[in-house]
């Protein structure tokens, strides 16, 4: 979701974003592999027969091709646009809003810190810290150089009671402290 | 059982009970515990006597808001020739609840039962249970308990062999704390941005895909097979007595106290008790300062407050707060109210969908101001700016977001007014070194 205009804080975390590689690591129209073929067709096709309307499977379509592709191209907007008898502004809108959806390709390990209030009075910054200096990513929303890592701080992951929960690509951790987080990223190396 | 710990003697684990137990999970251990017996019984009696039954139970809506289940399942007309739709709230996204997870988690049986009994009781066929994207453990959970319950024929064209058709289907959110709302939810379902829809019309008239639709919590629902197994009699004497708050309430507890986690009390139970003996108290050397006891939207009591509770509906509002979502956020004296209120409006400003105005721009300026004096660059004129930008976020926009981000600034300003104070005159935050406040500053 996109955060609120006139520079809030969030502004230097969307700095940070502007910052990843973007342009060279877009899919360009005329490379563009379909998503929806095969095994991942079928999937839609089931997902199609739970709702009366094509458009009520655009979040799970958009899912199978993060899921495939590690983020969301235009071109798969435009797919999937197509497949959904959408236009691909209108799939694009829908895209922008929900911030689990990558607009563009992040590390191989996508780290996720809570530092919402509960976690925060915990010291979930010190955990956000912590991945940041072992990751080697250099800010919040940046990819580390080697591409492996990008670490950011999530709102509230609904897990308040296993203060700091962490999210590694679908891996959900409990009860992260700074000092544990060395291991956890030297297991991922 | 418990999860994390083991139950507490004072505890009612109703909803809970399984809470930790790997067996619970799977059909054959649910069904061994009991599982699908009520939606059995269910599909035998009339739409109408379950509706009846949850409304004599006194169970009320456990998302936030409080309203009666079985009143808001009696919206929902019969025989009116268009489909109805259930949808299961579980996208729990409310800062300090952790309590539908939970659920899903290790008991996904009892909310497809739930889920089940729940649509065939407001007349619908389909039943779509919303899950925030984040919850990839509950998701697999549900999706696995789901996939089950088709293959043994506890769902679909003729649910348990009553000729009844029931389809639950599992949709996935993708990181929108506005989409627990229930119009943006509807919204979200129908693919589209989680923006709430302007009330009335009332979902039950015009909701998922403009047709007849109820939206209920994974608590709510959960609590639906026990009311059927054991009669609404039993469910109302889960009580310390208050008619109007009735049944067990799971509470989250988290933030600086000893044992966090899910406790199971009966409507009605004294927090300070809550406080001190379930949940352990402080951590060591430590004082409560602070409680948020309904998720981060309800406004936040003292801790003296907080010991003079009585934890039901109507009790958390003689406090001056409100039960909400049961999200008991506990913070310690160590913790600056200016530091984490400045944490909470960002939360807010970062999850406003942006369309109304109020809500946009009075979340976006209340963070940048809360975090101008937790920096120490604060002015004494700042705290009736705050107030006065909260007085116009409240009540004026589609849903309550705005409210949200409102009420602990309003509430903070008046409780630990010396806090906000301590900021401005000494032109940094008291709780952090010297050094730190100066390098925040500069």
């Amino acid at each position: 979701m996109s955060a609120a205009p006139g520079g809030s804080s969030a502004g230097p975390r969307l700095a940070a974003l502007e910052r990843a590689p973007r342009a060279d690591a877009r899919e360009r129209d005329a490379d563009y592999q379909a998503v929806f073929v095969g095994a991942r067709r079928a999937e839609l096709d089931e997902l199609l027969t739970r709702y009366p309307t094509k458009m009520a499977a655009l979040l799970p379509a958009l899912w199978i091709v993060q899921d495939e592709r590690g983020w969301v191209s235009e071109p798969a907007m435009a797919e999937v646009a197509a497949m959904l008898g959408l236009t691909p502004a209108y799939v694009k809108g829908v895209v922008t809003f929900y911030t689990m959806y990558h607009q563009h390709p992040v590390g191989k390990y996508f780290v996720q810190v809570c530092t919402t209030s509960p976690c925060n009075v915990c010291g979930a910054e010190d955990v956000a810290r912590a991945f940041l200096q072992h990751t080697g990513a250099p800010d919040l929303g940046a990819t580390s150089p080697d591409g492996r890592f990008t670490v950011i701080e999530v709102e509230c992951l609904g897990a308040c009671g296993f203060a700091t929960p962490v999210m590694i690509n679908d891996e959900f951790l409990e009860s992260v402290s700074a000092d544990r987080v060395p291991s956890i990223v030297g297991a991922l190396k | 059982m418990g999860f994390p710990h083991k139950s507490h003697p004072r505890e009612n684990t109703v909803l809970s009970k399984h809470f930790g137990d790997s067996d619970a999970l799977t059909l054959s251990g649910w069904r061994n515990r009991g599982g699908y017996r009520a939606l059995e019984q269910a599909l035998a009696l009339e739409p109408a006597a379950i509706v009846q039954m949850v409304r004599e139970s006194g169970l009320r809506g456990r998302g936030g808001a409080g309203f009666p289940t079985g009143t808001k399942w009696s919206f929902m007309k019969p025989g009116d020739g268009r489909p109805h739709y259930l949808c299961c709230n579980a996208d729990e996204s409310e800062p300090g609840t952790f309590k539908d997870r939970e659920i899903m988690r290790w008991t996904p049986h009892a909310l497809v039962e739930g889920c089940a009994i729940g649509a065939y009781a407001i007349g619908a066929e389909t039943a779509y249970v919303y899950i925030r994207g984040e919850f990839t453990e509950p998701l697999q959970r549900m999706t696995e308990a789901v996939r089950d319950a088709y293959a043994e024929g506890i769902l679909g064209k003729n649910a348990l062999g009553s000729g009844k058709r029931i389809d639950v289907h599992i949709h996935k959110g993708a990181g929108a704390y506005i989409c627990g709302e229930e119009t943006a939810l509807m919204n979200s379902l129908e693919g589209r941005r989680g923006n709430p829809r302007i009330k009335p019309p009332f979902p039950a008239v015009a909701g998922l895909f403009g047709q007849p639709t109820t939206i209920n919590n994974v608590e709510t629902l959960v609590a639906v097979p026990h009311i059927i197994n054991n009669g609404a009699e039993w469910y109302k004497a889960m009580s310390f007595g208050n008619p109007k708050s009735t049944g067990t309430k799971l509470y989250s507890v988290c933030g600086n106290v000893r044992r966090p986690g899910n406790y199971e009390v009966d409507m009605g139970f004294p927090f300070k008790e809550f406080l001190y003996d379930l949940c352990g108290g402080p951590l060591p050397g430590r004082r409560f300062k602070a409680i948020i006891p309904g998720g981060s939207s309800v406004p936040i009591q003292t801790i003296a407050e907080a010991e003079a509770t009585v934890m039901d509906y109507e009790g958390f509002v003689a406090g001056g707060t409100m039960l909400g979502s049961g999200g008991v956020i506990c913070i310690d004296d160590a913790q600056c109210m200016v530091k984490q209120i400045a944490r909470l409006a960002r939360f807010y400003a970062h999850e406003s969908c942006a369309q109304c105005t109020q809500c946009r721009e009075g979340t976006a300026w209340t963070t940048k101001i809360m975090e101008r004096i937790e920096a120490g660059q604060g002015t004494a004129a700042d705290l009736d700016t705050l107030l006065e930008i909260a007085d116009n976020m409240t009540a004026k926009t589609i849903c309550v977001l705005s409210d949200s981000c409102a009420v602990p600034v309003v509430s903070g300003i008046n409780k630990f007014r010396d806090e906000f104070e301590a900021h401005i005159t000494q032109r940094r935050c008291p709780f952090r070194p010297a050094s730190t406040a100066a390098a925040v500053a500069a």
